[in-house]
């Protein structure tokens, strides 16, 4: 069995890591979970959150937003539409996004829609807890 | 036959004009080659974005639920053409290439009885398209003030644009732009956005498709949630390949220019030496023949 699987992180405007990875914890669409090689074939959509990467080299942290993770047993590979590495991460970063997340929440509560406004409302808290999480 | 003092002003302005498609030609050199790089750093996401949405489309598409970014409205009626062009001109025939496309486009929907409607990326193709289609434009996006295009620029014009689908103002929309092929070749292009069409592409994780895939939360969920992202990818990969054709194509335009400036230079420079030859022999004559009648 192998105990490593190819991880690429892609972004639409770079690609920011291609590597050896044992262990990747990624914050699903319906909660975390962590692959490792020769996991099922999957195909998930991404909350905001924290992805983490366990390699042989050591591990790293991403913040990402938006898109979907396609595992696929010997290979993982998240795209999503934001990727920052943790490291780079300030609470400017943060207040940008949870400024975005707020105005879509209060453009939802606005229109009829009441599972856009449930999911704005998600987006708005996942987004304030990422900054908890990070202590900044 | 100019005088002298005029050839040598006309010398040196076209010189001066050299010195500028020279310059020009320089910095498209060097911005094409930054928009290359972000052009090919966008790939990979293109492509496996388009891998998995292929397989999505496959699975779900048939269905009555699939969603209607997919599925389409039923009809094709009006029609949305989106021109992305570049903001400054001086690259050939980059934008009217682009426009002459469009505009052809708008022709054949318009005779085909169909609704047609434009909006426009961009300050150049709009400038080319107002003659023809004026009446038809329903927006505009400027990008005048952007330096280095980003992936929330591609964003801001999708959102724009899948707005005006849920108002149901178009059924189909369509891009236009020109995609890369070299310095000399850019090949203008139209590419249909919205109902989604996802060409099965040779990845390189092409066994991908044997395997069967767990869908969290559900195919049509992940679906719903991909398609509005598919429109702004698919807006990002092509006004990436628009900033590069754009230099490509500037460099290949100062390149000639450059060219044709020195070589009327030389030619002119022949000009004013024989000029100045026959001033000389004038004057000769008029010695000698002046000595002579003494």
């Amino acid at each position: 069995m192998a105990n490593t699987m190819q991880f690429d992180l892609v972004s639409p405007e770079r690609s920011l890591a291609s590597l050896e990875a044992t262990a990747v914890q990624i914050p699903g669409a319906d909660g975390d979970m962590t692959a490792m090689p020769d996991h099922a074939p999957t195909i998930t959509t991404l909350r905001p959150g924290i992805l983490k990467v366990e390699a042989p080299e050591g591990s790293s942290e991403y913040l990402v937003t938006g898109g979907f993770a396609q595992i696929n047993g010997d290979a993982l590979s998240v795209l999503a539409e934001k990727a920052i590495p943790v490291a780079e991460v300030t609470r400017s970063h943060l207040d940008d996004l949870i400024t975005e997340a707020r105005e879509s929440h209060e453009a939802a509560k606005a229109g009829e829609d009441q599972s856009i406004v449930d999911d704005a409302a998600k987006l708005l808290a996942d987004m304030e807890a990422l900054g908890t999480h990070m202590s900044l | 036959m100019p005088n002298l003092k005029d050839l040598k002003n006309r010398i040196e302005s076209v010189k001066s004009t050299r010195k500028i498609t020279k310059a020009m030609q320089m910095v498209a050199a060097a911005k094409l080659r930054r928009a290359q790089e972000s052009a090919e750093a966008s790939r990979p996401y293109a492509e496996r974005f388009n891998a998995v949405m292929a397989g999505l489309a496959a699975s779900v598409g048939g269905s009555d639920s699939a969603p209607k970014l997919l599925r389409g409205t039923g009809s094709d009626d009006v029609h949305l053409l989106v021109v992305m062009t570049a903001e400054r001109g001086l690259c050939g025939g980059f934008n009217s290439n682009i426009a002459k496309l469009a505009r052809a486009k708008a022709y054949e929907l318009k005779a085909q009885g169909k609704t047609v409607k434009i909006l426009t990326v961009g300050k150049k193709g709009r400038d080319a398209i107002k003659r023809d289609h004026g009446d038809l434009f329903v927006g505009h996006v400027d990008l005048s003030e952007v330096k280095r295009l980003g992936y929330t620029n591609a964003q801001d014009i999708a959102k724009d644009i899948l707005s005006r689908f849920d108002g149901a103002e178009f059924d189909v929309a369509t891009i236009f732009y020109s995609k890369f092929v070299n310095v000399v070749t850019q090949i203008p292009t139209a590419q249909q956005i919205i109902p989604a069409s996802f060409e099965e592409t040779e990845d390189a994780q092409g066994d991908d498709s044997g395997a069967v895939f767990d869908y969290e939360p559900s195919e049509e969920a992940i679906l719903a949630d991909l398609l509005p992202k598919g429109v702004a990818t698919a807006i990002f990969s092509g006004l990436l390949e628009n900033g590069a054709s754009e230099q490509g194509a500037r460099m290949s335009a100062m390149d000639n220019a450059t060219r044709n400036a020195g070589e009327m230079i030389d030619k002119l420079t022949i000009q004013f030496n024989r000029s100045r030859q026959a001033v000389i022999t004038n004057e000769l004559i008029e010695i000698i023949s002046g000595a002579e009648a003494l």
